[in-house]
This record gives structure tokens, C-alpha cells and sequence, in this order.
């Protein structure tokens, strides 16, 4: 259970989020026509005759969105339906050219499922939590209006009719904005693992409709409201704080929530009233006599399910268990997909850089990627604005500096000095290493004879270690390195010098 | 000389494929009739000049020794609900009037793959939606028949009337059609013709003007039973662009028609013999009866019980499926805007759909948007749907006993125009033979029984099994040697 409360007049409220997430369909094409679905694109250039609905064009479904529907929904371990239908949800608006939009209402294609939010004391998630997935469906998206073109007049966009859209319907089961965060953002996660959906929420790819009630602390569910078209995590949490406190405020001035279809208002962060339930419209629900029900075979959903990647629960754990990462590192890591993609490559080529199997040098790697690398290129780009150039740290500069520090060649520090001049210059780090003399030496012969001079011209500091007092061993250490000019492996000098002073 | 107009589809390609003429003087003798039968208000666009070219290309074709289509040669009449690039396609409504696409339909495509030309877009009831072909917003189709001894204008049924009128007006050797709750079988039988509605999902609905998505079929109408078959075969066949369309092979119909019966069981469904079907209907019913068995089928009696509740069934989901249809006719796009001074999205709306529909769609645009109204849904919607499912059984189990069915195609003959338009229900009446196979999705015809008391034509129906339009079309061919109807209407226009 969320703790999150909100302190009224009257007592605590606990909040009831329920969401349900757009997302588009990676796909070349439209669910239902040929067209383009090119982001960005020339008004009406990705516009078919069936998109634009001219008389007797008809819809063909386009097998890529279905497979990606059902890849989906195996991902969230759901009930996938072999048998499921189009229907048609009927309403006039400029941008609908069909007059009607073809959905799954009483059949849809992906059934009950569920997904885990992990516990993030931080950010108020005091344990692991499932939120149920009720449905997906298949539906389409609707065109744009543009009403800054003309002063009198609206002008109509169809790029995006016809593009095909996931709707992936929560139960009511979050309780606080945290979760109600976590939950999209690892939604998102799944459908990037996926390759469903490129979760850009900018470009909206991918938005949500929030449903927001409030009730005393064990009472029966109150009324909700939802929230259209959220295109961002922090305004999908930000909505969620704002309509729950506004919920609060009406009840406990005597007033009742209206059942409505609300809008965020971005700039002042507050919502208002789209349509009150006394406008809901009658969609007029059919099954589409165009289109024969959907029939998944056996073949097509095996299929489906040998596609799907490893995701990212697994791979979380996969990486604390074989590849002993800490949980916050785990986590980190395969949160997003790029950042575990250029783990694992990393990880790979640095392994066999040191000739270690992953699972040794795991944990090294994993704090070079999450904190060392990030914290040079950082201070680079900061420093050195015009060299810095994040390109070239590339998988092999990156490994053959962690193999040189493996072996010893290299300190902690001269790793970071040598990647700062890779991001600056895009050279290899060995002929940094060389050049720049910055290799550390390991050179037991050149080391003793410089320990030997310092022994020599520091008899008495000698005689008195000898004689117990031992702080006097750094004294030796800092002479050796500075000798050395700092280049000599301290491991091996502490190892020799001990050795001379017995 | 010959007299081209008297020609059907396989006397025209055949006699152009042999050299007897030439394909260009048989569109001039067409585009002549087309022009001085401008009384039967049969085309709403003549097209003479593309009937020529498919000619001229034809000839050429035969001069440089090439292979002829199916249709080579033969000029038709197009429905104006196909639509035809660059020519204007209106359904014949004012809500499309200027509508020219920059798309053909798939039938049409086929037909002038095979060879076929264009004689002009076809008359009909507006939409698709009527059964006498007096919806349509450029004027009534007058059949080319009359009641012996009067002058009064005469239905050609509907909603294909212009198509029935053409063809059995000798304007057009054949033409295409559309059923969807009788649209091809009705006009056939009120004007003499044939005219067959294969099984849903034989011919692309790519590129028809959607009236009922689930029961719409286009099919031929010609003046035999083999020229059916042959411009058939042209329009059928698999289309990706139409996902409910037979992923079938279209078999040679034309090679195969064979008038022999024997060992086919005809089923005389005892349910079709209703109250208020004239007498000289059910005397051709028995007549056919005799003819089929002449020809070496038996006869059985069968049962379809749930026909009486076909029609109603059909008033629902078909305005249901037209109400959704017919939405994007919302002055947007194309077509009919009407933009009122200062009025926003809501008016146009109304104004351009008040202004663009007719009578007729508007009655079925509102039943089919009650019926799917919530609240209203499942009483009406769901439970047409369960009957539709019931009238369906109901063929499978009869195919356990016979192997094709034969009925009246109509309770009566023609009716003057203009005698039933105060009285919907009576005009629904005439599609009730007809509309259970639509709703089963069965191939049916239409073939010429011969004459009432009056003079006007009578029409026998056949309905044969899921793909079976060979059976269906060699009972008519059967049926149409026996009858031997060989009258024209005379000619008044």
C-alpha cells in the first residue's frame, strides 16, 4: 500500500490512479492503409485514400501492428486472445475523416496482465509493487487540427490518421504520483525492450489518460475524473497532485466530484473541464463489418513470444545474480535501453580486453559506466566545450583503459586523465599512456635503485623506523613516488620497501 | 445489317473475335441507343467517347493478333455506386454530385482488364437504398415495360434500376449491379433479365460507395444466363485491398454451364409461400418446378424457419451498418459543403448532410443510428445479429437436403412508379424473398419466368451453397431454356 496521504480539513485522504497509456506502434506503415507514418512530415503527405476515407476505400490490417500488440502483451505476461474484433466508435470531428474511429471495445486483442514498479524509498516507494494491466487493445489515432493557420478557420492535418495505437489500460491499483511514475516510466521501459512503442512522449508517441479519484481511508471508490492527453512523466504526477488536492477541496466543502473528461493546462499546471458526462457522446459501438475477426494461429504466437528480448526485470535480476552488481547498479543499468545496450557491449569487449571472464570484471565495469565515465565526460564537456566529443568513447578506447589499469599500468587518476584527452582528442589511450609518459611503472629494478638512493641519504629516518617509529613508512612511500614522478606502482613500492626495512 | 443492340455479351466479343465487325461499330450503335433513350433516365453521365476508346483499343488489339478478354468488345453500363477514375461518381446522391475519384474500383478495373468499355454511370436509388429506383437524386428510372394498354410510368425495381432498365431496354448488352438486400435480383426480375449476386466476398467492395458493409456484393445483369457467367468470371476474383474478399479461385463458369440436373435435389422452401404473393407468382413458381425437374433434378419440400424474421432483421442491421457508412459524407473533405455565414463545425455538419442526403437515406441513417444507441443496442443490433445467425443455420441445415433452392425472386410484378412512395413498408415488402440469402451471404439469381396477365415479367430466384454459382447459374440456364422468354418491351421512349 502507498503511504502517500493527503492531510485535509477532515482527516486523510488516500488517492485512486488509475491510467491508460497511448502508445504508438513502431511501424513503417499505418494500421489500417499503406501510408507512412513519417514523424514530422509535410501536412497530408502521408495520407492515403483509405486514411483520408474517400467513398468505398476500405481497411486491410497490417500484420506488424498486431505482432507488436501481442509482443507487447507477452511482455507483460498478459492473456493473449487468439480470437479478438475491430468495432467501430462512432463521432463527428473534423479530424476523424472516417466519422468513426476502428477500436476493440468488446473484444480486445491482450487481456489481463500486470507489471512490477520496484521499491525506491527515495522517491516514496517503500516496497516492490504489481499494478494490474486490465486490457490492450488496437486502435486507431486520429488527425490534427491546426488553428493558427488562418484567422477564421481550422485547418485539418491526416498524417497522423490511420496511425496505429496500443491503448494499455491500468486497474485502479496505484495510490500515489511516485507510483503512478514509476509505472509509466517502466511501462515505457518494457515497450522500448519491446520495440513496440519508441516511448517518445515529445513527439507524442506515447501519452496518457489519468484517472484520478480520492476517498477517506477505507471507504468505497469515489467519483473519478480523467484527465486527457498527459504527455510527460512529470505532468502525468503533477496532474495527479493537482486533481487530487482539488477533489479533496471540493468534498470537504460540502460539494461532489463531477464524473469528467478534464485538460491539463501545462503552463499553470492546473486542470479544467473538457466535457461533463452530461456531453459524453454515444459512440454507438459496432463490430466493423469491414473487417473479419482477428485470428491469431498457433504459429504466429510462438513466433511472437521466440522475439521477445530478455526484459527488464529479468535482466535486473540476471545482473545482481551472475553478474554481482549491486542492486542500485542493476537497476541503473537496465533501466533504459540504450544504457544497457552499451553496458553489455562494454562489459564484452572489455572482458576479453583482460582476458577475464564478465562475471570478474563485472562490477568495474559497471562503476565505469554509472559513475567514473559519466563524472570525465562531465567535467570535459564543462572544461573543454569545443574539443569534448562523447563519440569518440567508443567500446575499445573505454576497455583498453580499464585493461591498463587492470594490469596496473595506469592509477585510478591516470584512467581519468587519459579518457578526458580521448573525449578531447579522439586518440587511443595506449599512445595517450606513452606519450604523455603517463604509464605507471612497474619496474622493480628501476624502482629499487631510486629506493635505494632515498635509504642511503635518509640513514637516520632509517635507523629511527627501525627503532619503531613506523609513520615514518608513508615518509619513504611519498620520497619513492616523487622520485618516480608519481609514475611508479605504489602496490610494488610498498612491496619493495618493505622488503628494505625489514 | 446487323443490329448491335440486339446483341448480348457473348454474341458481341464473339462476333468481334471472329471479325464478323468491329468492336467500334458496336459502341456507336450503343452510344446511339444510350442518346435516344434519354426518356428512360437510365445513366445519370453518358460516357460514348470512353465506350470508343475501349472499342478502338480492342480492335487494335485484334488487328496486331493479340489475345481478347472475356469482355472484349462488349460495352456496358456501369452502376453509378462504383467509382470510375475520372468520371464523376455520385451514388446518386447530391452529397457526392462532382465527386470525380482519382481511384477505380476493383470490379470496374477487372471488367476493363477483360476488354470491356464504358458506356456511362448508371442510374440507381440513392445510396443504393430503395427498391424502385425513386430515391435517386437525379430523377426516377422509368422501366422500359408498361402494363399492357397503359401509359403509366413503371417501376424497373431498384436499387440497380438504371442497370435493369439499360439492359432490358437494349441500351446496354449488360451492365453491373449491386445487392445487398436484393438490388440486382429485384430490377432483374420487374425488367425480364438475369442478373446474379455471387457469394459475399466474390467481388471486391474496393472502390464501391459502402451502403451495409456485411451484406454488399456486386454482380452482373445481363440477358442470359450465360452472359452472366461470363462477365461474372470478369468482375470476380481475390482482391488484398478488401479484407473480406474470397481468398478463392474463380472457376471458368462460362466452360462449365450445363443445363443437366440430374442427381440435384431443388428445395422448395415451404416458408416462401406467403400471404399477399400474387397468384401469377406462385404459377411460375410451380412452372419452374416443373422445368427443373424436367431437366433432370428432383424436387424436395424444405423448411427455413426463421424467413420471417429475414426482413426485419435486415432493416436493422443494414441502416445500422449505413448510418456509420454514410458518416464521412460530412462536407470536409469532398462533395457537398454547405458553410452557412459564420457557422462553425456542428452547422456544417447539419447544413451539408441536410442538404446532401435525400428522404430515403435520411429515414435509414436515423434507424440505424437508434438502433445502435445505447440502451437500444443490444434489443436491436444483437438480436438482428442472432437472427442473421438463425436464417444462416437454417441454409446449412437445408443443404443436407437439396443442393439448390427455388423461390420467387419477388412477391409481385412491377408497380407504377410513384404508387408506393407514401408506404415504406409495403417497399421494404418487395425484398422479402430475397434478403435471406444476403444475410447468409449465398450466391442467388434472378432468371425470367415469363409474363402476368398484365404483361409485365415475372422473376424466379435461385440460391444455391457458399461458392456454388455454377449449380445456381446452370438452374437458370436450365429455367431459361424451358421458358424460352424471348419479350422485349415495346419501344415507347
Amino acid at each position: 500500500m502507498s503511504d502517500y496521504r493527503i492531510q485535509g480539513q477532515t482527516g486523510e485522504w488516500e488517492v485512486v490512479i488509475g491510467l491508460e497509456v497511448h502508445a504508438q506502434i513502431t511501424t513503417q506503415s499505418k494500421l489500417f492503409s499503406g501510408a507512412s507514418t513519417t514523424f514530422g512530415a509535410e501536412p497530408n503527405s502521408q495520407v492515403s485514400l483509405v486514411d483520408a476515407a474517400m467513398p468505398g476505400m476500405l481497411p486491410v490490417p497490417n500484420r506488424e501492428c498486431v505482432r507488436q500488440a501481442v509482443r507487447t502483451g507477452m511482455a507483460i505476461e498478459a492473456e493473449i486472445h487468439s480470437w479478438s474484433r475491430f468495432d467501430r466508435k462512432n463521432y463527428f470531428y473534423a479530424d476523424l475523416p472516417q466519422g468513426y474511429q476502428i477500436s476493440q471495445l468488446y473484444h480486445p486483442i491482450v487481456g489481463e496482465g500486470s507489471l512490477l514498479i520496484e521499491a525506491d524509498e527515495k522517491h516514496g516507494i517503500p516496497e516492490d509493487k504489481v499494478i494490474g494491466i486490465e486490457r490492450i487493445h488496437i486502435e486507431q489515432d486520429a488527425g490534427k487540427l491546426m488553428h493558427d493557420q488562418h484567422p477564421t478557420m481550422s485547418y485539418v492535418d491526416l498524417n497522423r490518421s490511420g496511425v496505429a495505437l496500443m491503448e494499455i489500460v491500468s486497474r485502479p491499483d496505484m495510490g500515489s504520483p511516485a507510483e503512478a511514475g514509476a509505472y509509466v516510466r517502466k511501462l515505457r521501459s518494457i515497450l522500448r525492450y519491446v520495440g513496440s512503442c519508441d516511448g517518445n512522449m515529445e513527439e507524442g508517441s506515447m501519452r496518457a489518460d489519468v484517472n484520478v479519484s480520492v476517498r477517506k481511508v477505507g471507504d468505497e471508490l469515489g467519483t473519478r475524473t480523467e484527465t486527457k492527453n498527459v504527455n510527460s512523466v512529470r505532468f502525468v504526477m503533477a496532474v495527479i497532485e493537482y486533481e487530487a488536492a482539488r477533489q479533496v477541496d471540493v468534498l470537504e466543502s460540502g460539494g461532489s466530484v463531477d464524473q469528467e473528461t478534464r485538460l491539463f493546462d501545462v503552463a499553470t499546471g492546473t486542470t479544467r473541464t473538457m466535457r461533463s458526462k452530461e456531453d459524453a457522446h454515444d459512440y454507438r459501438y459496432f463490430p466493423d463489418p469491414d473487417l473479419l475477426p482477428l485470428v491469431l494461429e498457433d504459429d504466429f504466437l510462438a513466433d511472437c513470444r521466440a522475439s521477445l528480448p530478455e526484459l527488464p526485470d529479468a535482466k535486473r535480476v540476471r545482473y545482481e545474480q551472475e553478474l554481482g552488481l549491486t542492486p542500485y547498479n542493476a537497476r541503473e543499468l537496465t533501466a533504459e535501453v540504450e544504457t544497457f545496450a552499451r553496458f553489455e557491449t562494454l562489459l564484452g569487449t572489455a572482458a576479453s580486453a583482460m582476458g577475464k571472464p564478465e562475471t570478474a570484471v563485472a562490477t568495474t565495469v559497471a562503476n565505469w559506466a554509472l559513475s567514473v565515465a559519466p563524472g570525465v565526460i562531465k567535467s570535459a564537456s564543462e572544461n573543454f566545450p569545443e574539443e569534448t566529443d562523447p563519440a569518440h568513447a567508443t567500446a575499445e578506447r573505454q576497455a583498453a583503459i580499464l585493461a591498463m589499469q587492470d594490469k596496473g599500468e595506469i592509477s585510478g587518476k591516470q584512467a581519468k586523465e587519459i579518457f578526458e584527452l580521448v573525449l578531447r582528442t579522439g586518440r587511443e589511450p595506449a599512445e595517450i599512456a606513452d606519450t604523455e609518459g603517463m604509464k605507471q611503472v612497474s619496474d622493480t629494478g628501476a624502482i629499487e635503485a631510486e629506493i635505494d638512493k632515498i635509504l642511503a641519504n635518509n640513514a637516520d629516518k632509517v635507523e629511527q623506523y627501525k627503532g619503531g617509529k613506523d609513520k615514518l613508512f608513508g615518509f619513504f612511500v611519498g620520497q619513492t613516488m616523487k622520485a618516480m614522478q608519481g609514475k611508479a606502482n605504489p602496490a610494488v613500492v610498498n612491496e619493495l620497501l618493505k622488503g628494505k626495512l625489514g | 445489317m446487323t443490329d448491335f443492340t440486339s446483341l448480348g455479351v457473348k454474341a458481341i466479343r464473339d462476333g468481334v473475335a471472329n471479325g464478323d465487325f468491329t468492336a467500334l461499330e458496336v459502341a456507336q450503335a450503343f452510344n446511339a441507343a444510350v442518346d435516344a433513350a434519354s426518356a428512360l433516365n437510365a445513366f445519370i453521365v453518358p460516357t460514348p467517347e470512353q465506350a470508343i476508346g475501349a472499342a478502338m483499343r480492342v480492335d487494335a488489339k485484334r488487328a496486331g493478333g493479340e489475345s481478347l478478354g472475356a469482355m472484349a468488345g462488349v460495352p456496358i453500363g456501369m452502376k453509378d455506386l462504383f467509382a470510375t477514375q475520372g468520371t464523376q461518381t455520385t451514388a446518386a446522391s447530391h452529397i457526392l454530385e462532382g465527386f470525380t475519384p482519382e481511384y477505380e474500383s476493383t470490379v470496374s478495373q477487372n471488367l476493363w482488364n477483360a476488354g470491356a468499355g464504358m458506356l456511362g454511370k448508371l442510374n440507381l436509388d440513392q445510396f443504393a437504398m430503395g427498391s424502385s429506383n425513386e430515391t435517386s437524386h437525379f430523377g426516377n428510372v422509368s422501366s422500359p415495360w408498361r402494363k399492357e394498354d397503359t401509359n403509366a410510368a413503371m417501376s424497373p425495381g431498384g436499387s440497380s434500376g438504371g442497370s435493369s432498365t439499360a439492359v432490358a431496354a437494349r441500351i446496354a448488352p449488360a451492365a453491373t449491379g449491386t445487392d445487398t438486400g436484393g438490388s440486382i435480383r429485384q430490377p432483374a426480375a420487374f425488367t425480364g433479365i438475369c442478373g446474379i449476386k455471387p457469394t459475399y466476398g466474390r467481388c471486391s467492395r474496393w472502390g464501391v460507395v459502402a451502403f451495409a458493409s456485411s451484406l454488399d456484393q456486386a454482380g452482373p445483369m445481363a440477358r442470359s444466363v450465360e452472359d452472366c457467367a461470363i462477365m461474372l468470371g470478369a468482375m470476380a476474383g481475390f482482391d488484398p485491398k478488401d479484407a473480406t474478399s474470397l481468398q478463392m479461385d474463380v472457376p471458368d463458369w462460362e466452360s462449365a454451364l450445363s443445363s443437366d440436373l440430374k442427381g440435384k435435389k431443388v428445395g422448395i422452401p415451404k416458408e416462401y409461400r406467403m400471404d399477399g404473393t400474387d397468384e401469377a407468382i406462385l404459377a411460375s413458381w410451380e412452372q419452374g418446378k416443373a422445368w427443373l425437374k424436367d431437366a433432370g433434378a428432383e424436387i424436395v419440400d424444405i423448411s427455413l424457419p426463421h424467413t420471417k424474421y429475414a426482413l426485419p432483421a435486415y432493416y436493422i442491421i443494414a441502416p445500422a451498418e449505413a448510418s456509420s457508412n454514410l458518416a464521412r459524407y460530412d462536407g470536409v473533405r469532398y462533395g457537398l459543403r454547405d458553410l452557412p455565414e459564420g457557422a462553425g463545425l456542428q452547422d456544417m455538419y447539419a447544413e451539408t448532410r441536410a442538404a446532401g442526403f435525400g428522404d430515403e437515406v435520411k429515414r435509414r441513417i436515423l434507424i440505424g443510428t437508434y438502433v445502435l444507441s445505447a440502451g437500444f443496442y443490444d434489443a436491436y443490433y444483437t438480436q438482428a445479429q442472432k437472427v442473421r445467425a438463425l436464417v444462416a443455420r437454417d441454409f446449412e441445415q437445408a443443404w443436407a437436403q437439396c443442393d439448390l433452392i427455388l423461390a420467387p425472386t419477388t412477391p409481385t410484378a412491377s408497380f407504377p412508379l410513384g404508387s408506393l412512395t407514401d408506404d415504406p413498408l409495403t417497399m421494404y415488402l418487395n425484398d422479402v424473398f430475397a434478403v435471406p440469402a444476403s444475410l447468409a451471404g449465398l450466391p442467388a439469381m434472378s432468371v425470367p419466368a415469363g409474363l402476368n396477365p398484365d404483361g409485365l415479367p415475372l422473376g424466379l430466384q435461385i440460391v444455391g451453397k457458399p461458392f456454388d454459382e455454377q449449380t445456381v447459374l446452370d438452374a437458370g440456364l436450365a429455367i431459361e431454356q424451358r421458358a424460352g422468354f424471348t419479350h422485349a418491351p415495346e419501344k415507347w421512349w
